[in-house]
């Protein structure tokens, strides 16, 4: 016969979870207010006209998102954003995994290449960025060239290449998306190489005892065995690459330049330059919610590799 | 260990060699070059384009320290950098010991609250925060900032540890309840010091953030005695915009510290980063 329990209230077991309750109460108290709160505030102020100081703001319901769809300055500035995530996945990755592939054995140094690839990820993107934008100086004294790259590029017999990287449209995005790489590949190389460690060795035998080349090990036994590593190294390539703009802020200066804008310095200047705080939190809201599309969809893709 | 991709080749090994030695420089170089650029006059750095400089002006650094503000600037990292992963070791080492082995009503909601903030990037969250920071008076205040900077690193945090917590045995910790230590006891003297390789983690990874900051730095904090190395940097280049010898002195005070710790303990540092990394992602996949 079942017996139909009732939890009756008891004083004892109150007096226990409430004190079990309290070990939680700071991190939610904090968690609350400065996550929580302007999570929901996000999209709250998001239906709003309001330039952030005077007390009154108007509600507009959807035109920040209207006007947002009509903003050919944002989209682009998407576009960008995605033009520096291919290039960190295809270019940042496959060197990441070049190098694992190649510190996969026993090889002289192979600590020290470990160490080395993985300073540039500790570094801020301040450091990175400033001492970049020196290497790639464009200014000129008595004839000389300053920054470092011009005047190698001058030196070398490559005087036709030398330009102002960082202001010219057709090349700073690309540049910004090479430094990003560099200080970004070492984070891939890590864990792919992490991964590279725990594919059982007698694989590898078996493969051999076949007689399979190289290639076919990589192919056959190597990838398929490195899938889910590889999978989240993309995922943080894509949501990392995505929100980078501390990184141009600190290469191309503060006063932004079109062809350089990425939807965080969009975000960043509708709210600080141009007073637009119900529009910079409708630009945070669709943006968000792509990046939460794109992992979602990769996460998907990465379930169903592994049920096959 | 049998080598997969055979490198009994002499020739094979040479240019494997060479590949990594290459890449390593590239990593070095902008360094070496920062710190060169550092020890130039302002007449030498634009006319001289060796990487040892003829005479090193090492006075740069003390220009840097004191008239460009960069000593201030450090200090206050040092400060924001030890309160704040102060605070998230107590407050998530807390939160994580209950969610690991206490009874609480709605346990699994709210851990599910913090785990879901991890997954969903939140770009633009800074614009409400300030606006929130603004109606709360914590604008330009030190403890606005390390409130912010402690929620940035605590579901990290949380997460880390309970995973922590939930694969270390209990035994001690029931011995020392049936000795009568309340919980609060329990947690302070027997869990918090058998999770030490996990408290390292979490302060190894949320020094690095606070450190490296920027944004909320610069969001919250105008007042110039209050900012923190990543904003000095900013707010010097933005004023002295051809003063490159001290900027380089500036750079190298903000990466130095980092990269000396970083040589001395790297194996420590390397797991910490990377198991903080990868926390979020690696809970999910396993999750399905």
């Amino acid at each position: 016969m079942h017996t139909l329990k009732i939890k009756r209230f008891s004083w004892p077991a109150f007096k226990d979870h409430f004190g079990n309750f309290i070990f939680i109460v700071p991190a939610l108290a904090i968690f609350s207010v400065f996550y929580i709160y302007p999570f929901f505030e996000i999209f709250n102020l998001s239906l709003y006209e309001w330039n952030g100081i005077t007390p009154y703001r108007e509600f507009i319901g959807f035109a920040n998102f209207g006007e947002l769809m009509q903003d050919k300055v944002w989209w682009a500035s998407i576009w960008h954003a995605a033009f520096i995530t291919l290039i960190a996945l295809t270019f940042q990755n496959a060197l990441a995994f070049a190098l694992a592939l190649a510190c996969d054995r026993q090889i002289r140094m192979k600590k020290f290449y470990r160490v080395i690839f993985f300073i540039p990820p500790i570094l801020s993107e301040i450091v990175v960025g400033l001492v970049w934008q020196w290497l790639l100086y464009a200014g000129m004294q008595d004839g000389q060239h300053i920054g470092l790259f011009n005047y190698f590029l001058n030196k070398i017999g490559l005087p036709h290449l030398v330009h102002n990287w960082l202001s010219d449209p057709q090349t700073a995005l690309t540049c910004i998306a090479v430094v990003h790489s560099w200080k970004g590949f070492g984070w891939g190389f890590l864990l792919l190489l992490a991964g590279l460690q725990t594919i059982d060795q007698q694989l590898y035998e078996a493969a051999k005892v076949d007689g399979a080349g190289p290639w076919n090990v990589l192919v056959h036994i190597t990838i398929p065995m490195l899938l889910p590593v590889i999978v989240v190294v993309m995922i943080l390539t894509i949501l990392g690459s995505m929100q980078v703009f501390v990184l141009i802020l600190s290469m191309v200066g503060q006063g932004l330049v079109y062809h350089t804008e990425v939807p965080v310095t969009r975000i960043l200047s509708s709210m600080t330059r141009t007073n637009q705080f119900g529009y910079a939190c409708a630009q945070g809201v669709v943006f968000g919610m792509i990046l939460v599309a794109a992992s979602y969809v990769l996460r998907q893709i990465s379930n169903r590799m592994k049920q096959e | 260990m049998w080598d997969p991709y055979k490198t009994k080749n002499s020739l094979k090994s040479i240019v494997i060699h060479a590949f990594l030695t290459a890449v390593a420089l590239t990593c070095l170089f902008p360094l070496l070059w920062m710190i060169r650029s550092a020890l130039m006059s302002n007449e030498t750095i634009f006319a001289d384009q060796s990487l040892i400089p003829a005479e090193f002006k090492i006075s740069n650094f003390y220009y840097a320290w004191t008239e460009g503000n960069f000593g201030g600037y450090f200090l206050n990292s040092v400060i924001y950098t030890t309160s704040v992963v102060l605070g998230i070791v107590v407050v998530a080492s807390l939160a994580a010991y209950a969610f690991s082995r206490l009874e609480f009503p709605g346990k699994n909601f709210f851990f599910y609250l913090f785990f879901g903030a991890m997954l969903i990037p939140l770009p633009g969250s800074f614009v409400p925060l300030y606006v929130l920071m603004n109606k709360l008076g914590l604008v330009n205040t030190r403890i606005g900032y390390i409130l912010c900077m402690i929620n940035v690193g605590l579901s990290v945090s949380i997460i880390l540890l309970k995973v922590f917590f939930d694969k270390m045995p209990p035994d001690l910790e029931n011995v020392a309840r049936i000795d009568g230590c309340s919980k609060i006891g329990v947690w302070w003297h027997v869990a918090l010091p058998l999770a030490r390789p996990a408290i390292a983690v979490v302060v190894i990874y949320n020094s690095l953030n606070v450190w490296n900051e920027y944004i909320l730095a610069t969001l919250l904090l105008n007042d110039k005695s209050l900012m923190p190395l990543q904003r000095g940097l900013m707010v010097f280049q933005g004023t002295h915009s051809v003063d490159y010898p001290l900027l380089m002195a500036g750079l190298t005070i903000t990466a130095a510290p980092i990269i000396l710790v970083y040589l001395l303990m790297q194996k420590h540092i390397i797991k910490g980063l990377s198991e903080g990394a990868v926390v979020g992602e690696t809970a999910f996949l396993k999750s399905h």
